[in-house]
This record gives C-alpha cells, structure tokens and sequence, in this order.
C-alpha cells in the first residue's frame, strides 16, 4: 500500500540535496544561461552581419579604413560586414575557403565579383547586392517588412533548445547518475532495510526531479527574459504543461539508467551515449530540415524532439494545446513506457 | 512451555555461482538475547545476516520471524546498522533521524534517540562532518528509530578507538536492558564475550560451534595458562609436578586449579613478580576447532 508520508519525506530528503549542493544548484542555473546569453553576444542584436563580402584592393581588412574601399552603390547594404583584401589572389583565397561569401572588385561600373558557386550564402548575397543595385527589387523587399509578423530571432528559435537541454540533462543525471551512485555507496540498501517501497522511492525521486527542474526553469525563464526580452506567442499554462510532460518523460528515461548497476563510470558512458545523440538530433541547436531521412526518422524516436517542438509551436507560432496535442501524446507514450522498463529493471541491490 | 524463537533459519543456503556462502544451515535465536556471529572474512557471516534482513533472497530454505515466515510488516519490526553505508547527502544529523523516522508507522521519540545515543552536540551538524564514533552512533540511532524488537548491529565497533568502543558497548547494554533482541556481528573477540548471551562461530558457509562464550572456551580449550620467564624457574627449581613447555625464553604452564598451581611453584620457591595468566578466549576456540587464526 503506498504511503504518502514516505514519499514526502524521500522527496523532501532529496530537494535538500539539491537545494544545499550550491556549487551543483549554482552550475545548474548558471550553465544554460552562460550558452544562451554567449549566443546572444554572437548571432543576436539588430547589428547583426550575416554576410561577409570581400573587397580588393583594399589596404586595411576591416574596421574604419574599409569604409573607404566599399564601392558606393553597394555601401549601405545591411547584414553585410566588409573586409578588405590587398590583391585579388588573397579575395580569390579566401572565397575558396569559405572565408567570405562573395568577392568584389573596387572600381568604376560595372562592378567585377566573383561567388564561390559550392557556397550557399554566396547566391543569397548575389542576390541581395544584385537587388540593391535594382530600384524595383527594394520596392520589393520594403514590402515585405510591412506585412511580415514579429520576426523569430534565432535567440528565439534556441532559447526552448537551452532550456530543453537543460531538463535533459538534469533529468537523465539527477535521477540516473544519482541512483546508481546511492546504490554503490549503501544508502539505497539502508532504504531497502525499512518499509520503503520500490514505487514509492522512484516516484519520490521523479517527483523531486519535476519539481527542482520546474524551479529552476523558472529562475532561467525569468533571468533570461529580463535580458532578451522572450515573446510567447501562446499560453504560458500550455508551455507549462508541455514542459512538465517532457520533463517527466525525460525523467523516467533517467530511471532506466537508474534501474540497475553500481558503476558510475558506466552510467556516465551510457548518459552520454543518450544524450550526446539526443541533444544533436532533436534540434537544441540547428533544424533538421532537409536532412536524411534516416535521421529525422532517428530523431522522431527521442523524447526532446517532442518536447522541443511543442515548446517552439507554443512560443513562437500562438500554437494551443490541441495544435501540439500529437507531441503530447508521444511524449505520454514514452513515459509510460520508460516507467514500465526503469520499474521492472529496478533492484535495490548491487 | 518451550517459547518460539524470534528468527529461525531452516535449512537455509546461498549459492553465489560455484562459491557457497551460506550451506545448508539451522538457526534458531531466543527473544531477547544478544546473539553474536563470529568468524574470519568469507565465513558467510554478512551474506547470512543479510538473508535473515530480507535484504538478499536465500537460494534454499526459509527465515520465520516469530514462528511465521517473513512478510512485508517484518521491516516494521527490525533496526539494521550496517557495516558500511553512505547516509543521505546534505542532512544534518537531525533531518536524517526525522526523515527515517518518517518511513515507520511506529517510531522513537528523537529526543529520546538522541539522548540514547549521545547525539545532542551534533544535531544540526551534516551528516559528512561528524567523526567515526559520532556516526556509528548515528547509525546505530538510525536502526533504532522504530523502537524494532529486533536489532542488527554489524560490525559495531569497526575502527573505533577504545573510548568509543566502550561508549558503543555502553549503548548496546542499555537496549539490551530493555529486553530487545540483538543479532550482532564482529571481529573483535572482546566484543563478542562482552555483549553476547550466546555466540556462533561459523566457517566455510557452516555454524561450527554454538554456545555461552565461557561454555564455548571450557568446551573447546584447555583453560588458563600461566606464563613465566625461563630464568624465574632457576636451577634446581624446574623440576616441578606441572606440564610445561618453552617458546622463546617463556615456560607455560597449562592449570585446571589455579590456587594448587600457585601454592606448587610458591613451595619451590620460584619469584613470581614477573608471572603473568593467559585466559583462553573466543580466538583460542577458533584457533582450536578450525586450526587457523580467525583474522587469517
């Protein structure tokens, strides 16, 4: 019969741990938030150059001296950072390697330029210069401002990537590193020793777990919006529920590692050989648009990709419950069935 | 009326693949005793100890707790102090004893506990910071806080130093007083004919020798030995109506009646400033029975 005062007081017992370990509580809160705002420092702000343009012959690389070298027609081009070359061998170079997306000749018109034709950026930027020279092309463009939405920043697009890394790896660790460690220094066999259940020991560590990643999303969200100023489009209720459901998922995948074994180093290897594929193929950081099948099918097979993309559709698309209702029901699914496995897999013992 | 044991095993064993731990063994303790398990490392003392915990399955045989085979209540009724166990991280010394104490539906006053067992100066120390002594008095708190009918100690003692041993054994006698049963293991021989009603000294798996530490030394050794620097006997003065052997400069000499041995060697004269009495204990019975030193 399960007995809520145990639960209660293996949960409690476990929330100190986590709460008084400062420097693990400290790192916890600080790691997500060093990447996001690290992030923000190199892709964020209006000011941002996502285009590098070659200019020869030019004496100075970059700064002030550049102004001098970019062809006036071309020079008030935003996204576009400068940098200038002494001879064409050097810009020719250059492109080659990828260093810059396109190269061009100062000079009278017609401007000279060269694109490196197995670079994508290069075309856009082609592009981008040929509409800048074109009167009509910018009519275009200035258009298309007017009736585009609130633009997604990538700091957008990433932030529910952090945040979701975040949860999985604090639940794959907190539970299943933390276990196999009680189990190899005796305090799981002293627990086994008194009335303590099985279920209500791991539902107690499930639901600290819940409850200490539920805290520190909230200091993160908070400290994080307050910097970069996030915009939900959706319901924050319904980015809640998202998140709790991922996070329990991801939790009771962590009970698996947790369920048997007394080697940390082995259940360090295995966490890593979970969560190193997973933080890659459920895009945390890049889309995995256009990618091959085998790896989106790969991809669709991991709880974060579920959790991820239900966050990404709340914040950044309005979307409801019931437009995320399918990641919802996946994420379900793999709960009940890591549960199943971790519960039955479970041994007190060494 | 014969009264029924608190634990029984019957015919119980634990194979581990081809190594045998626990051999097809009977065991029966009286309520309220303080039972010692003796024996080298390997015996099978932890393995059968902890089968009757319930924390590991036996391959064979069966446990009764109080005449009926062991069922979920019977960690109710039990207090275990094991020999090496981690305590819960980043508690003090009284947030461990409350969460414990949370885990039964009966329990011991903490106060109480920590008056019981000289915890009061450490209460809100954590749990890493306290000496050796300090926590095998917590843990020994730990397995009492259930006020259990019966205890496990394993190992009580291991590295204290004498004050703290003595302090620990001071403890056990006043649980003892309270008419709780005790299933204890050591390595101290002491230890073992300080605390315990009734011992058993197992080797290889099997309960070789059961009894009342003084029955077990009279049974199994030869009694006391007096030991006497060879050049105390002098000349002339060895020729006496003893056995007696020399090792190393000493002579011993076996005695069953202590006074008449005495009265011989005053009679002929032999200075016994120098005279000291070995007493046969658990490690001589051992030693005896098994032919090998019980740390070997």
């Amino acid at each position: 019969m399960m007995n809520f005062s145990r639960m209660w007081a293996i949960f409690v017992s476990r929330n100190r741990e986590f709460f008084r370990d400062k420097a693990a509580f400290g790192w916890n809160l600080l790691f997500p938030f060093l990447i996001i705002a690290g992030f923000a420092i190199i892709f964020g702000g209006d000011e941002r150059k996502e285009f590098k343009v070659g200019v020869f012959p030019c004496p100075s690389t970059q700064g002030t001296e550049i102004d001098r070298c970019v062809p006036p027609q071309i020079e008030l081009i935003k996204q576009v950072q400068y940098i200038g070359f002494p001879t064409q061998a050097e810009g020719i170079n250059k492109l080659k390697h990828h260093k810059v997306d396109l190269l061009i000749e100062r000079g009278k018109a017609p401007l000279h330029y060269w694109v490196n034709d197995t670079a994508p950026k290069g075309y856009v930027v082609e592009k981008m210069i040929q509409g800048a020279l074109n009167q009509r092309t910018d009519d275009v463009m200035v258009r298309q401002e007017v009736v585009s939405t609130r633009p997604i920043r990538y700091i957008d697009w990433l932030f529910p990537g952090i945040i979701g890394m975040n949860i999985m790896f604090s639940a794959l660790y907190g539970v299943g590193f933390v276990v196999v460690r009680y189990r190899k220094n005796g305090v799981l066999k002293r627990l086994k020793a008194t009335p303590l259940t099985a279920f209500e020991y791991l539902s107690a560590q499930m639901l600290s777990r819940l409850f200490v990643i539920a805290f520190s999303l909230t200091i993160l969200w908070i400290g994080c919006d307050l910097i970069f100023d996030f915009h939900v489009e959706g319901s924050y209720i319904d980015l809640a529920i998202v998140f709790m459901v991922g996070n329990l998922s991801l939790t009771s995948l962590g009970l698996i590692i947790a369920s048997r074994g007394t080697s940390e180093e082995f259940a360090n290897g295995l966490l890593n050989f979970i969560s190193w594929p997973m933080m890659f193929l459920s895009e945390v950081w890049f889309s995995l648009e256009g990618a091959p099948r085998w790896v989106t099918m790969v991809s669709e097979m991991l709880p974060l990709t579920h959790l991820l993309s239900g966050v990404r559709k709340i914040m950044n698309d309005g979307a409801a419950l019931v437009d995320v209702q399918v990641e919802l029901a996946v994420l379900c699914g793999f709960t009940l069935v890591f549960l199943s496995v971790g519960a039955s897999l479970f041994s007190w013992n060494k | 009326m014969v009264k029924t044991p608190i634990i029984e095993a019957i015919g119980v064993s634990k194979q581990y693949g081809l190594v045998t731990a626990v051999d097809n063994l009977d065991l029966s303790v009286p309520k309220g005793i303080c039972f010692g398990l003796l024996g080298p490392n390997g015996a099978g003392k932890t393995t059968l100890i902890e089968m009757i915990e319930d924390i590991i399955s036996p391959t064979t045989g069966e446990f009764r707790y109080q005449g009926k085979p062991l069922s979920a209540s019977f960690r109710e009724k039990i207090g275990i102090m094991f020999q090496q166990t981690s305590l819960l991280g980043f508690m003090t010394v009284y947030e461990t004893l409350s969460t414990f104490q949370a885990l039964y539906h009966q329990s011991y006053d903490i106060e109480q506990l920590i008056q019981l067992c000289h915890l009061d100066d450490i209460r809100k120390q954590f749990n890493d910071k306290i000496s050796g002594g300090q926590r095998q008095r917590l843990l020994l708190a730990l397995a009492l806080i259930n006020q259990p009918e019966l205890l496990f100690l394993d190992e009580p003692s291991t590295g204290l130093d004498p004050q703290a041993r003595r302090n620990m054994w001071d403890i056990v006698h006043r649980i003892k007083r309270e008419g709780k049963t005790i299933i204890l293991t050591t390595h101290y021989m002491e230890e073992a004919q300080h605390l315990c009603d009734i011992v058993a000294i197992m080797d290889k798996g099997k309960i070789i020798a059961m009894g009342h530490p003084e029955e077990l030394i009279r049974r199994y050794t030869s009694g006391t030995k007096i030991v006497l620097p060879t050049e105390a006997l002098g000349e002339g003065k060895g020729d006496l109506s003893l056995e007696k052997s020399s090792v190393e400069g000493h002579m011993t000499i076996p005695v069953e009646d202590m006074n008449a041995a005495i009265e011989t060697l005053l009679a002929k004269g032999i200075d016994l400033t120098r005279m000291s009495v070995q007493n046969p204990t658990l490690e001589t019975v051992f030693l005896n029975l098994t032919g090998r030193q019980l740390r070997d």
